[in-house]
């Protein structure tokens, strides 16, 4: 296990090194967004890459997360720690309603029917103007914290969004290796054999929901204290397309493919533009260029990569033994 | 000796500006630029209107030599897509990465909301070229923010006045985008008409990206006087051009962007006759407009539409802040303050004051669309002077009412 994540720690610990490095918080603040979507795409890989289930309303679970910190901890008056465990206890509700719609399809149908999920909570919060704001959303949502943990400054905010990054890490890599994620892969490839075997479908399916769910929660949760404002474009079909997209362009199935597609799509979006005026066609490209090169995502892809690279490696010269003097 | 004399003033002229250059010259070196964020929309459904923003500051900025205050100007334009989580980053990347000494933008108000709280806590002097949301300027007063257009509502209230007494309009059917926009202009409209009068008998909000207005156009009734019109970006051309189609059973009567000039030329006959009101149209005539119309024709080949006026007017706002207090931008109280003190006497939108909540208060003109010399234009019909974001309404009263919205206030003639 722990060659496996050696990698993952030196990522973290360099993304958490960011604040001494950097001269400004711009770029502090950049990591945590690429921590934020990082998150949030592992939460969807569950689903696309461990269920084969692909989904298009993604944005739905973080979406709700933060209306609903949003408006408890401006409007309904609570702090930002029991807002938070209410708006996530909500979500996974809501979400278990959903399962019961979302989950009697799969294939296209699940994309549609998660989409549409989706949109009606886009419209709910677009249209529900006196509770939601409307499309102007909710500002002025309260970080929590003190003089511990005073969150409202970027390189504290960073290093919580690399703490919950890190235990997405550590429980959907856990969960990957355990029966249930073997269950759940078969499930994805073979479902009628799986159900003939004796495995409920439907139920592991369901905890891969559940899971996705909670960890889209969290980043919406740390979405709303990021930007400290929701508004309904989060749950637009664009932010759900963006999640799948990280998903895909990392690499569904692998665990760091949606830590690299994040960064990538995070990056892109917010750094490139800094030097590229078209900066939305460079984005373009570089989707084209991926899905052409490796079309099964960066991480699969490098993986190939390397292997090939191997074969042009000149065989390792053989090792001097000394030869037995038989002269002797 | 009067040639030593000469000679002696001579050599004391020239060595005084030898001096005084010296003196002057390492100053206007060692003083670096006025960094200036400016946040446009280059992607998206917006693009258009952020185009012009950039035509209406590229012209400011030429006008004045890139100079402001005496200090070289250096504009930071960012794209932010129209996305409020975009717009967020792009006003950090401005703020903590290039350290800009004040931000003109964003376009849409909930860029602007997105922005809000932020800020507040960086305080950082933000002036808004076309976001109009209300409560920017009167609810939620940001003491970093001001405004260089109006409200949302601000010459609504002025076109509710106009139907009801001049045009002695009794009822109006109401069509508007279903947004924040739509729904505040139409509010603003709706009060000031029923304050005089008038009666509101029926509301439509189609969605902002709806393709087709038929279904909408075919509701409106046709026992109405009038129908009042609150449409952004490229939607008021095509409602325009559909209910056209429709045969325009009644006549129309509309929000200052349905018939902006940024879409204006791409009108047609349906167009001519539509009543409007605005703080701005290339044709009004309030001192510096006309200077300020035939230049940009002349440099862009088309007539400066709203969102042109916006961002040329919170440029010339920077410009007038930055002379009160010698181009030194660096303390950013006295640069808000000045901000908050601006008077313009000249511009697009001719004599601008700032309300004590940062809402400028300007003339607001009605405006007809008719053809002239070969295009469409808005002549002015009327000219309301010195309005401000409450009307005549009193501004304690006003705030203590709930933001307008799509139900406040309320509607109590529908139907009828």
């Amino acid at each position: 296990m722990s060659p496996r994540i050696l990698p993952f720690i030196m990522v973290l610990a360099a993304m958490a090194m960011v604040p001494l490095v950097s001269t400004s918080p711009f770029y502090v603040n950049l990591t945590s967004q690429v921590a934020i979507a990082a998150i949030g795409a592992l939460g969807l890989n569950v689903l696309v890459g461990h269920a084969g289930l692909n989904s298009l309303g993604f944005a739905v679970f973080p979406g709700l997360t933060a209306y609903l910190v949003a408006w408890l901890s401006t409007v309904g008056g609570f702090d930002p720690v029991p807002a938070a465990l209410l708006a996530i206890g909500g979500t996974l509700a809501a979400s278990m309603l959903f399962a019961l719609v979302a989950l009697r399809t799969t294939g296209l149908g699940f994309v549609m029917i998660t989409m549409a999920l989706c949109q009606i909570v886009w419209g709910a919060a677009y249209r529900w103007t006196s509770v939601t704001g409307g499309d102007n959303g909710l500002s002025g949502v309260p970080r929590p914290g003190g003089a511990v943990l005073p969150l409202e400054r970027p390189e504290w905010f960073l290093w919580l969004c690399l703490c919950v990054l890190a235990l997405a890490l550590l429980q959907l890599g856990r969960f990957f290796d355990s029966p249930l994620g073997v269950a759940l892969r078969g499930t994805r490839d073979q479902p009628r054999r799986m159900s003939a075997v004796g495995y409920d479908v439907w139920r592991i399916r369901f905890v891969a929901w559940m899971l996705a769910a909670g960890w889209g929660a969290a980043a919406g949760l740390l979405y709303a204290w990021y930007h400290q404002f929701v508004s309904p474009h989060m749950m637009a079909v664009t932010a759900s397309a963006e999640v799948l997209l990280m998903v895909v362009a990392g690499g569904a199935g692998t665990l760091a493919g949606p830590l690299i597609g994040a960064a990538l799509v995070v990056l892109l979006k917010n750094l490139a533009s800094i030097w590229i005026d078209r900066w939305m066609m460079l984005l373009g490209v570089t989707f084209v260029v991926i899905v052409l090169l490796m079309p099964d995502g960066i991480v699969p892809g490098l993986g190939r990569l390397t292997a090939w690279l191997r074969r042009f490696r000149p065989a390792p010269a053989p090792a001097l033994v000394p030869r037995e003097r038989t002269d002797g | 000796m009067p040639r030593m004399t000469t000679r002696a003033a001579a050599c004391s002229w020239l060595a005084a500006t030898a001096l005084s250059a010296l003196a002057a010259w390492p100053v206007a070196a060692q003083q670096p630029p006025i960094k200036v964020g400016f946040m446009t929309v280059r992607s998206g459904a917006l693009a258009a209107g952020g185009k012009q923003m950039e035509q209406g500051m590229e012209y400011c900025l030429a006008e004045r030599g890139g100079m402001m205050g005496g200090r070289k100007v250096e504009l930071i334009t960012v794209d932010t897509a129209g996305q409020p989580a975009t717009t967020k980053t792009r006003a950090q990347e401005l703020v903590e990465r290039e350290r800009v000494n004040a931000i003109i933008g964003p376009l849409a108000a909930f860029e602007a909301l997105a922005i809000d709280d932020y800020i507040r806590q960086v305080g950082v002097p933000v002036i808004s070229p076309s976001a109009a949301a209300e409560d920017l300027t009167q609810r939620k007063v940001n003491p970093w923010f001001v405004r260089a257009v109006g409200t949302s509502a601000q010459a609504n209230h002025a076109l509710g006045e106009y139907a009801a007494k001049d045009l002695k309009l009794k009822r109006v059917a109401t069509i508007g985008d279903d947004f924040a926009f739509g729904h505040e202009a139409t509010a603003g409209f709706q009060r000031a008409f029923e304050d005089n009068g008038g009666q509101v008998v029926q509301k439509l909000w189609p969605p902002l990206n709806v393709a087709d207005y038929g279904s909408y156009i075919s509701q409106i009734r046709t026992d109405v006087d009038a129908v009042y019109a609150a449409f952004a970006g490229g939607n008021g051309l095509r409602f325009l051009q559909q209910y056209a189609e429709y045969g325009a059973p009644v006549k129309v009567i509309a929000q200052m962007t349905t018939v902006d000039e940024g879409i204006l030329k791409s009108m047609g006959k349906e167009a001519v006759g539509v009543i409007s009101s605005g703080w701005y149209t290339a044709t009004q005539d309030v001192p510096g407009n006309k200077e300020f119309a035939a230049g940009i024709r002349a440099k862009y080949g088309a007539d400066p539409g709203y969102y042109t006026a916006g961002a040329y007017e919170a440029c010339a706002f920077l410009d007038a802040a930055v002379k009160a207090i010698d181009g030194k931008v660096e303390d950013k109280q006295a640069l808000m303050k000045a901000l908050r003190a601006v008077k313009l006497e000249k511009g697009p939108f001719g004599e601008v004051t700032l309300d004590e909540y940062g809402n400028p208060i300007m003339t607001v003109t009605i405006r007809k669309t008719e053809e002239k010399d070969g295009r469409l234009q808005n002549v002015v019909i009327k000219t309301y002077p010195k309005v401000t974001q409450f009307w005549t309404y009193d501004p304690k009263a006003f705030l203590a009412d709930p933001v307008y919205s799509r139900d406040y206030p309320p509607a109590k003639n529908l139907g009828k």
